[in-house]
C-alpha cells in the first residue's frame, strides 16, 4: 500500500464532509489506540477503530468506504466513553455508514433476512437495524 | 516651562518602513514644551544613548520621549542613560510607536503610520510634563529565609542559601524531611541509589549551623511584604518533647499498635509510635493519634513508650504549638503528588492490590522497602512473571485526568522495566505508551538500552481497561502501529499516573498570595526569564510545586532559587520602582473599598491623631513595600482619593487631550 | 405514588413479561406504572450524526407526551431509555436541533422532561432501603451477574451510575438479599443490532459475557434491556447446540428477580421452569415456590 499526498493525492474535502456530518473535530485525535483497545469488535475489523479515523485525515475515502468496520461497529460508545480527547468515533462511523449507505452501498439485504428472524426477534432489533444498515 | 526633548527611533527598518521619523521630529517641536526633537536609526545603540545624554545637556532638558519600541524591551536603558546625564529618571517616557503602531498597521503611503506615531509621541509629551521626579524606594531586609518544603528542591535550596552565610528556617509537613525521592529506589538515568544520594544532604541540612528544621509543621498564615515577612507556623504536636528526646528507638520497639505506613505507599504497617523510614531526618519518633489507643480510644490504655522512655520525653498532652518567625525571603519547594490508582476503576484501580502507582513499584524496588527490594507482588508476594506498564494514566488525558504531559513518567517507567529484569531475570515487562518524551541528557539513551539490552517490549497504544481473571489481570489495549487489539495477561500493571500538585497547595498559595494555574501548580512570573521567582515580591518557587519535573531538575532551581535570595539579601536595604499608589489623606473617607480591592494586601488604616494623640479618624495608607502598583484601587476610590505615581488621572486625562 | 410509564414496542409484544413483572412487582412497593396515553417507537437507537434531526422526531414526540403527563417518564428497556435521555440532552442544550424539531412537531418546551429508568425510580423515589423492608423471599444465597450493558452506562451524560464504577444494579440486588457478583464484563457490549446482520459476532460477543460470569460464580444473570436478553439467550443455544457445553446461566429480567424476592409467583412474572429458565437454579436454591395458586401470591 502507498499513500500518496500532496497536490496529487486526495483533497481534504472527504474529512471536512466527515467532519461537518459527525460534528466531530479529526484533529483532536492524537492515535493512542484507546478506541482499538477497547472495541469489543475490533478484533473482527479488516480497519481498527483509530485507523479509520486516520485513513479520514490522510482522504483515504475508497478504502475506508469499503471497510467492514463501519459495519460491524455497535455504536456501544465505549470508544467515545473512554477517550482521552473525548472524541466520539461512534459519531465519525456513523457519518461513515451514511456515506456509504447514500452510494448505494447495502450491507444488509432486508427480503433476504431469514423468516425465523423476523418473526422470533424484538422488534427493536430490527428498528435498530433498518436504522443503521438501511438506506 | 518645561524642556522636553523628543528622540525619534527609526529601529532599522521596523518603524521606518511605516513612519516617516524625521517629519514626526518636526511636528513635535510645534507642541508648547518641546525644546529639541530629532530622529536617528537606533537610539538604544552606544552612540544613540550618547547622543540623548548630549542632547540633555545642550537644551539643559528636564523631560524625553524617546518614540520607540515598547517599554518593557528598553526602558530601563534610557532611563539609565537620562540618569547619567542628571536627569530623574522618571521623567523619561518611551512612546510605543513599533509595537503599537509600524508593527501592526500597514500604509504603503506611510501616512497613517506617520500621523499615529506623532499622536502617540504628543500624548506622551503632555504625560511627562506632569511626571514628577521620583526616587526608587528604600525597604529594610531581614537576612533570614524561609524554606516551605524539605523535599530536594527545598533541601538543596536551604543548603545553598545557608552555604552563602544566612540564616534558614526549614519547615516540613511530614515527621521527616527527604520528600518524595527518599521514597525512591534507584534515579535515572545514572541508576544511582536515591536514599545514598538523597541521604548525605538530608544530614547536611539538619546539622548546618545556618539551618533550622521544623518538621511536624505548616506555614499557617503569612503576613508584610519582601524583606519583611513575619510567618506563622503551626508545629503539630509530636507527643514528644523533641529537645530531650536521644532518638533511642526504644519506644518504637515497643509499640504494640500497627498502622499503615504511607511512606510505603499503603503496602506495610509501621508503629503508631514511628519515624516514616530509617534514615529519616530528624529521627525524633511522633505519635499518630489516628493510630494510638490513647487517642482512638481513653487515655488510660497502653503507655507501653512513656513506661520504656529513658529521659522521660513522652507527653501525651502535647497540643500544637505556634511559631512565629520573621524572614525577608519565602522559598516554596511543596512539590508534588501522584493521582492515586482508585482513579482509574477501569484499570481496576483500588480494586486489585496488584494494580499499583510508579511511587509503590519505586518502594518494592527499594532496598529498604516492604520486600527488601525483590519485586512482589502485593496481593499475594508472588514474583510476577509479566509486568504490564502503563504511561500516561491520567496524564494527556482530557477525561480523566490533566491534559498535560507529567514529563518523568517516559524514564521510571523505562527505569522500572530496568530494575524489575535485574530483579527477576525470566520477567517479562511490557510498556504501553502515546510517545517517548526523553529530551533529558543521557534519556535517549537510558531509553534505548531498556529496549534493546533489557528486553522491554513497547507497545505503542493506550489500555482500554484492565480486570482480573483467574488470579491474573488481563490487560487489554492496543498497538497502533500494528494496528490491532493487545490482550495481555499479567501478574502486575503498574500505572504511571499523572503528577499532580500536593494536596492543599491553592489553599497554601492563598496565603502567600501568590498565583497558581488550574491545577494547583504555582505560577512563575515568567516562564522563561523569571522561571523561580513569583509575581509577589520575596516570595520564589522551587522543584515540582511548579510543575512536573525530574530530580536534576527541582535540585537545579534550589540552587537558583538560592542565588536570588541571596542577592536580596546582600545589600541591606533593596531599592525598588516607586510605581506605586499614593492616598490624598485630606480627601480619604475611609470607605475601604480599596482594602477589599487590593490584591497585595498593600492598603493599610492609618490614625491621624490631633497633638493630644487622640484619634481623630482613619485614612488609607499604602505600604510602599507590598504595593505593586497594578492600579486597582484607583479604579475602586470613589472619591478620587487614590493616584498611581506616574500614571495619575491628571496625566491619563492631558494624554487623551492631546489626540 | 403514580409514575408516568414508557413501555415501549418489544416490552408490549415479544418481552411481555418484562413488563407484566413490572407493574406487578412496582405495584407491590406502593408505586403505580401510569402508562402514557399516546405514544409511539422511540426510534431504539439516537441518531448520532447531528444532520439527521428526524431521528429525533419519534423519541421527542415521546417526550411531548410525557411533558403532558407531567415532565417525568420512567421506562424500562435500556434502549429506550438511552434514546429518550439522550435525546431530551440533545434538545436540551442544542438550540438549533430544538427550534428544528420545535417548528416540526409544532410544539415548544422541548428539553425539560425527566427520563428515569425504573431502577432509578427504586432507588431514588421507592428507595432501596424500603425495597429492602418489602421483600418477604430474600434470595439468599442466589448469586446473580448484573449486567448492565451499554445502555444504561454511556454516553456518561445519559448514564444511571458511574459509568467505569456502577453500583446501582448490584445495590439492587442486595436489597433483595441476592448476592451481586463481581465480574469484569458487566458493561460489555453483547452484539446489540449486528444480531440481524452478523449472528456469528453476536454469539462470540455474548458468550464471552456468559462465560465472564459464569466463571465469576454466577448462577444467573439479570438484564434490562430485551435485546440483550435475547441475543444472550440465542446465543447461549448456539452456543450449547454447537459446542456441547452443558453448563448453563439462565438470563432473566431484573423486574422478574424483583417480584420473586416481593412474594410474587414465577408464572405470575413470567418466569420459566426448566434450564434455559431459572426454574432449575432457583429450585437448587430453594427459591422456588412450592406451589402457586392460581392469580395470587405464593
Amino acid at each position: 500500500m502507498k499513500i500518496t499526498l500532496g497536490p496529487a493525492g486526495p483533497s481534504q474535502s472527504f474529512a471536512r464532509l466527515v467532519e461537518s456530518l459527525s460534528g466531530e473535530d479529526l484533529s483532536k485525535c492524537y492515535q493512542c489506540g484507546n478506541c482499538t483497545g477497547g472495541c469489543p469488535v475490533s478484533f473482527a475489523m479488516d480497519i481498527a477503530p483509530s485507523q479509520v479515523i486516520r485513513m479520514v485525515q490522510l482522504g483515504q475515502e475508497e478504502t475506508v468506504l469499503r471497510s467492514n468496520a463501519i459495519w460491524r461497529c455497535v455504536s456501544c460508545l465505549q470508544c467515545y466513553s473512554r477517550c482521552p480527547k473525548c472524541v466520539d468515533l461512534s459519531r465519525i462511523m456513523e457519518s461513515l455508514r451514511r456515506l456509504s449507505l447514500r452510494r448505494g452501498h447495502e450491507p444488509v439485504t432486508v427480503y433476504a433476512l431469514p423468516d425465523e428472524f423476523i418473526r422470533r426477534s424484538p422488534q427493536m432489533a430490527l428498528v435498530a437495524g433498518f436504522r443503521k444498515l438501511v438506506p | 516651562m518645561a524642556r522636553i526633548g523628543v528622540f525619534v527611533c527609526q529601529c532599522g527598518n521596523n518603524i521606518a518602513a511605516e513612519v516617516r521619523t524625521a517629519e514626526v521630529a518636526e511636528k513635535l517641536k510645534d507642541v508648547p514644551g518641546v525644546v529639541h526633537a530629532e530622529d536617528a536609526r537606533f537610539y538604544c545603540s552606544n552612540p544613540g544613548q550618547e547622543q540623548i545624554r548630549k542632547m540633555i545637556k545642550e537644551h539643559n532638558l528636564d523631560g524625553l520621549i524617546v518614540s520607540a519600541c515598547s517599554p518593557h524591551m528598553h526602558e530601563k536603558t534610557f532611563r539609565k542613560a537620562a540618569e547619567t546625564a542628571g536627569l530623574n529618571p522618571f521623567r523619561v517616557e518611551i512612546a510605543n510607536i513599533r509595537e503599537h503602531c509600524s508593527w501592526v498597521h500597514h500604509d504603503p503611503t506611510k501616512d497613517l503610520g506617520t500621523e499615529k506615531a506623532g499622536d502617540i509621541a504628543r500624548m506622551m509629551v503632555e504625560r511627562v510634563k506632569r511626571d514628577r521626579p521620583l526616587s526608587k524606594i528604600k525597604i529594610p531586609v531581614t537576612k533570614r529565609a524561609l524554606v516551605i518544603g524539605g523535599g530536594v528542591a527545598g533541601i538543596q535550596a536551604a543548603l545553598d542559601i545557608a552555604d552563602g552565610g544566612r540564616e534558614v528556617v526549614l519547615v516540613e509537613r511530614e515527621p521527616s524531611i527527604g520528600g518524595h525521592m527518599a521514597q525512591l529506589s534507584e534515579t535515572f538515568p545514572t541508576m544511582d541509589c536515591s536514599q545514598c544520594i538523597l541521604t548525605p544532604k538530608m544530614v547536611e541540612a539538619y546539622q548546618h549551623p545556618n539551618i533550622r528544621l521544623v518538621t511536624y509543621a505548616e506555614v499557617e498564615k503569612v503576613d508584610g511584604y519582601i524583606g519583611n515577612f513575619t510567618v506563622t507556623i503551626r508545629k503539630k504536636a509530636k507527643s514528644i518533647v523533641e529537645e530531650n528526646c536521644t532518638e533511642c528507638g526504644e519506644c518504637i520497639d515497643k509499640c504494640p499498635i500497627k498502622a499503615t505506613s504511607q511512606f510505603e505507599m499503603g503496602m506495610t504497617k509501621r508503629k503508631a509510635m514511628y519515624i516514616p523510614f530509617p534514615q529519616a531526618v530528624p529521627g525524633v519518633p511522633v505519635i499518630d493519634r489516628n493510630a494510638c489507643p490513647k487517642y482512638v480510644k481513653d487515655m488510660s490504655k497502653c503507655g507501653l513508650c512513656a513506661k520504656v522512655c529513658g529521659p522521660q520525653c513522652i507527653d501525651f498532652d502535647q497540643q500544637d504549638t505556634f511559631e512565629t518567625v520573621n524572614v525577608g525571603a519565602i522559598v516554596v519547594a511543596t512539590g508534588y503528588d501522584v493521582m492515586p490508582a482508585e482513579n482509574f476503576p477501569e484499570f481496576s484501580g483500588g480494586k486489585s492490590k496488584d494494580v499499583i502507582t510508579g511511587l509503590h513499584f519505586e518502594r518494592l524496588a527499594s532496598a529498604s522497602g516492604p520486600t527488601g527490594g525483590e519485586i512482589k507482588r502485593p496481593s499475594d508476594g508472588k514474583v510476577p512473571e509479566t509486568v504490564v506498564f502503563i504511561e500516561c494514566s491520567g496524564s494527556r488525558d482530557e477525561r480523566r485526568g490533566v491534559s498535560y504531559c507529567s514529563a518523568i513518567c517516559c524514564m521510571y517507567s523505562a527505569k522500572h522495566a530496568m530494575l524489575y529484569k535485574h530483579k527477576a531475570h525470566h520477567g517479562q515487562a511490557y510498556i504501553f505508551y502515546m510517545d517517548i518524551r526523553c529530551g533529558g541528557k543521557r534519556y535517549e539513551e537510558f531509553h534505548r538500552r531498556a529496549v534493546e539490552q533489557e528486553g522491554a517490549i513497547y507497545l505503542r497504544g493506550r489500555v482500554s481497561r484492565v480486570y482480573p481473571r483467574d488470579g491474573r489481570l488481563v490487560v487489554q489495549g492496543a498497538d497502533t502501529l500494528v494496528g490491532s487489539q493487545v490482550e495481555i495477561e499479567a501478574d502486575m500493571v503498574v500505572l504511571a499516573t499523572a503528577v499532580v500538585p500536593r494536596l492543599g497547595s491553592k489553599d497554601l498559595a492563598q496565603r502567600l498570595g501568590i498565583g497558581y494555574d488550574q491545577y494547583g501548580f504555582y505560577n512563575e512570573y515568567h516562564p522563561k526569564l523569571k522561571p523561580v521567582e513569583t509575581v509577589t515580591g520575596g516570595i520564589f518557587l522551587s522543584g515540582a510545586c511548579i510543575g512536573p519535573m525530574d530530580v536534576p531538575t527541582a535540585v537545579a532551581q534550589g540552587s537558583a532559587v538560592a542565588a536570588k535570595v541571596l542577592g536580596l539579601f546582600s545589600n541591606d536595604e533593596m531599592a525598588r520602582e516607586p510605581i506605586v499608589a499614593e492616598v490624598n489623606r485630606t480627601t480619604c473617607n475611609a470607605c475601604w473599598d480599596c482594602l477589599v480591592a487590593c490584591p497585595y494586601k498593600a492598603i493599610e488604616r492609618e490614625a491621624i491623631k490631633n497633638r493630644q494623640g487622640e484619634v481623630l479618624r482613619y485614612v488609607a495608607r499604602v505600604n510602599e513595600g507590598v504595593c505593586m502598583g497594578c492600579g486597582v484601587c484607583v479604579a475602586a476610590c470613589h472619591s478620587k482619593t487614590i493616584d498611581l505615581k506616574g500614571y495619575s488621572d491628571a496625566q491619563v486625562y492631558a494624554a487623551l487631550a492631546a489626540v | 405514588m403514580k409514575i408516568p410509564y414508557y413501555p415501549g414496542c418489544t416490552l408490549s409484544t415479544v418481552a411481555q413479561d418484562f413488563d407484566r413483572s413490572a407493574r406487578q412487582s412496582i405495584r407491590d412497593l406502593g408505586v403505580e406504572l401510569e402508562e402514557l396515553s399516546k405514544w409511539n417507537c422511540c426510534g431504539t437507537s439516537f441518531p448520532l450524526t447531528p444532520e439527521n434531526v428526524i431521528g429525533l422526531a419519534g423519541p421527542g414526540n415521546v417526550l411531548i407526551q410525557a411533558k403532558k403527563a407531567g415532565g417525568t417518564v420512567s421506562t424500562l428497556c435500556s434502549f429506550c431509555y438511552n434514546t429518550l435521555r439522550r435525546t431530551n440532552n440533545t434538545l436540551k442544550s442544542d438550540a438549533g436541533r430544538r427550534d428544528v424539531l420545535a417548528s416540526f412537531l409544532e410544539t415548544d418546551g422541548l428539553g425539560d422532561v425527566k427520563v428515569l429508568h425504573l431502577l432509578e425510580v427504586l432507588r431514588d423515589q421507592v428507595g432501596f432501603a424500603e425495597v429492602k423492608a418489602k421483600v418477604v423471599r430474600p434470595l439468599k444465597g442466589l448469586k446473580v451477574a448484573a449486567y448492565y450493558g451499554c445502555m444504561l452506562l454511556r454516553p456518561a451524560d445519559a448514564a444511571i451510575d458511574h459509568p467505569e464504577s456502577p453500583k446501582i444494579f448490584e445495590d439492587f440486588l442486595t436489597a433483595l438479599g441476592a448476592t451481586p457478583v463481581d465480574w469484569p464484563n458487566r458493561g460489555e457490549c453483547c452484539g446489540s443490532h449486528l444480531a440481524m446482520s452478523e449472528t456469528d459476532l453476536v454469539k462470540r460477543l455474548s458468550g464471552s459475557i456468559l462465560s465472564s460470569a459464569q466463571a465469576c460464580g454466577a448462577d444467573l444473570l439479570t438484564t434490562s434491556c430485551p435485546l440483550c436478553w435475547h441475543n444472550l439467550v440465542k446465543s447461549q443455544e448456539a452456543i450449547l447446540r454447537d459446542e456441547g457445553k452443558e453448563t448453563v446461566l439462565p438470563v432473566i429480567y431484573f423486574t422478574q428477580i424483583l417480584g420473586l424476592a416481593l412474594g410474587e409467583g414465577p408464572e405470575a412474572l413470567g418466569i420459566a421452569d426448566g434450564v434455559m429458565g431459572a426454574g432449575s437454579v432457583l429450585k437448587a436454591k430453594g427459591l422456588w415456590p412450592a406451589a402457586v395458586p392460581a392469580g395470587g401470591k405464593a
